[in-house]
């Protein structure tokens, strides 16, 4: 494996990355200087490697080359990785107009590895400093092949956490935590609905994350927000399988969270069966996909500290759960 | 660790939150997403045979860390696009429910409800 001049250089990162070791403090250390730091190698390898081995002839290499749209192979032997074969010593052989012969005889088989568990920047060193287009991964202990690397893989990772990073961050941004304290009043509730359509599966829930993502913007406490997640989407799920839909609404004071959840029928007939453990009547696909095991309520009720339940049959039934925000008891 | 847990059950990571650096702290093997939604604790596992998209509603709810999918199943382009929009890793084991929860149970990682 020859110079690869052919991928472009990892230059903003590499170049980077050389002040940075030489001032840590440096004001220039940069997002992606950071992140090369913070992921490791087994972050942004390719685990799934094309393998070649010392017998495969080098007239073979192309079109290994070519399905898999790779410019190289590690080659193994016995289980064992032996060298390192590139489009480079391919066209090196070409050029050289030889006759056929095994990888064996043109494979580079001083090899550069990495380990997994490094972090990212030395994989990064490594590929400047060699040259080489990709550096395989091996387990520290057994030495064996988990994987290969390329500079595109490291560009294609960094791309994809700043992009994960960034969706993080905007939740952040609008992190509204403080709006309670800017509103002024005796009394303050911040109120926000959501329709639920009914025997639509693949959409349910989408209230009930609206409602979390809502919840943690207000920097309430994680844990009483999962408890009330769980119980809206719950109640979210009762509105989908049962109903033809409903309303979730979610009021939000300083000291406790009230969700109501509306529907206009059919109504449960005999309250007290509904919120017996394991009570159901939800039909065979509901089972099937894991809910409707006569558990809803029953959750709904421990992850709540209050909860009313009203219905009428041929009318519809309205849920109400009290979750207090700076109760202790830890629920759910 | 999430990269352990990669290790011991020969899976696969699909869909883009790849970060093996998160912490598990016990796990849940479950195909009834009632109980998971009872029982599963934040930052925990969960293994199950179900492949349909309530399966990320219920782990996003539940603040789970991780989902493995067992028997090799494979979610589709909207559950997995749902997953990474959670930002919550997915694995697809080929071991079974019964070996996979065996695996990781013999390797000290606790139940949901042993860890309380």
């Amino acid at each position: 494996m020859k110079k690869d001049d052919s991928i472009s250089r990892l230059d903003a990162v590499a170049h980077t990355d050389k002040c940075a070791l030489g001032k840590p403090d440096s004001p220039r250390f940069t997002k992606s200087q950071e992140l090369v730091y913070e992921l490791t190698v087994a972050d942004a390898m390719r685990r799934k490697v094309i393998t070649t081995t010392p017998r495969t002839l080098m007239s073979e290499l192309r079109e290994i080359l070519r399905a898999n749209r790779i410019s190289g192979t590690p080659v193994i032997d016995n289980g064992r990785l032996a060298g390192v074969i590139s489009i480079e010593d391919f066209i090196m052989w070409l050029a050289a107009g030889e006759p056929d012969c095994p990888i064996g005889d043109k494979m580079t088989t001083r090899i550069d590895t990495l380990f997994a568990h490094e972090p990212l920047i030395h994989a990064v060193g490594k590929l400047e400093e060699t040259g080489y287009g990709r550096i395989p991964v091996v387990d520290k202990a057994s030495g064996d092949l988990v994987g290969i690397i390329t500079k595109g893989d490291i560009i294609e990772r960094l791309l994809r956490k700043l992009e994960i990073d960034f969706h993080t961050e905007e939740i952040h941004r609008y992190r509204a935590s403080h709006i309670f304290e800017d509103i002024m009043g005796d009394k303050v509730a911040l109120t926000f609905q959501s329709a639920v359509k009914g025997q639509d599966f693949s959409l349910a829930g989408s209230a009930s994350s609206r409602l979390k993502k809502t919840l943690e913007r207000l920097g309430i406490d994680p844990q009483i927000v999962r408890r009330a997640a769980i119980a809206s989407y719950e109640a979210e799920m009762n509105l989908v399988i049962y109903t033809d839909g409903g309303t979730v609404t979610a009021s939000v004071q300083p000291d406790r969270i009230r969700i109501d959840v509306n529907d206009a029928g059919p109504g449960i007939p005999d309250i007290e069966q509904a919120m017996q453990p394991g009570f159901s009547t939800a039909s065979e696909w509901v089972r099937e996909m894991g809910f409707g095991a006569g558990m809803g309520l029953v959750n709904i009720r421990k992850c709540s500290d209050r909860m009313e339940l009203v219905s009428t049959v041929g009318k519809g039934t309205h849920l109400r759960i009290h979750i207090d925000i700076h109760a202790d008891k830890s629920k759910g | 660790m999430l990269d352990e847990i990669v290790r011991l059950l020969d899976a696969r990571l699909i869909g883009r939150t790849t970060r093996l650096e998160k912490r598990v702290r016990m796990a849940c093997g479950s195909d009834l997403m009632s109980d998971v939604l009872a029982f599963i604790k934040a930052d925990a596992l969960l293994l199950t045979g179900l492949t349909h998209v309530q399966v990320v509603r219920t782990a996003e709810m539940a603040d789970v860390a991780v989902i493995c999918f067992v028997r090799g199943k494979q979610p589709a382009a909207d559950v997995v696009e749902l997953a990474d929009s959670a930002l919550i890793p997915l694995l697809v084991t080929d071991l079974t429910m019964y070996e996979a929860c065996g695996r990781l149970y013999s390797q000290g990682l606790p139940g949901c409800h042993e860890k309380r």
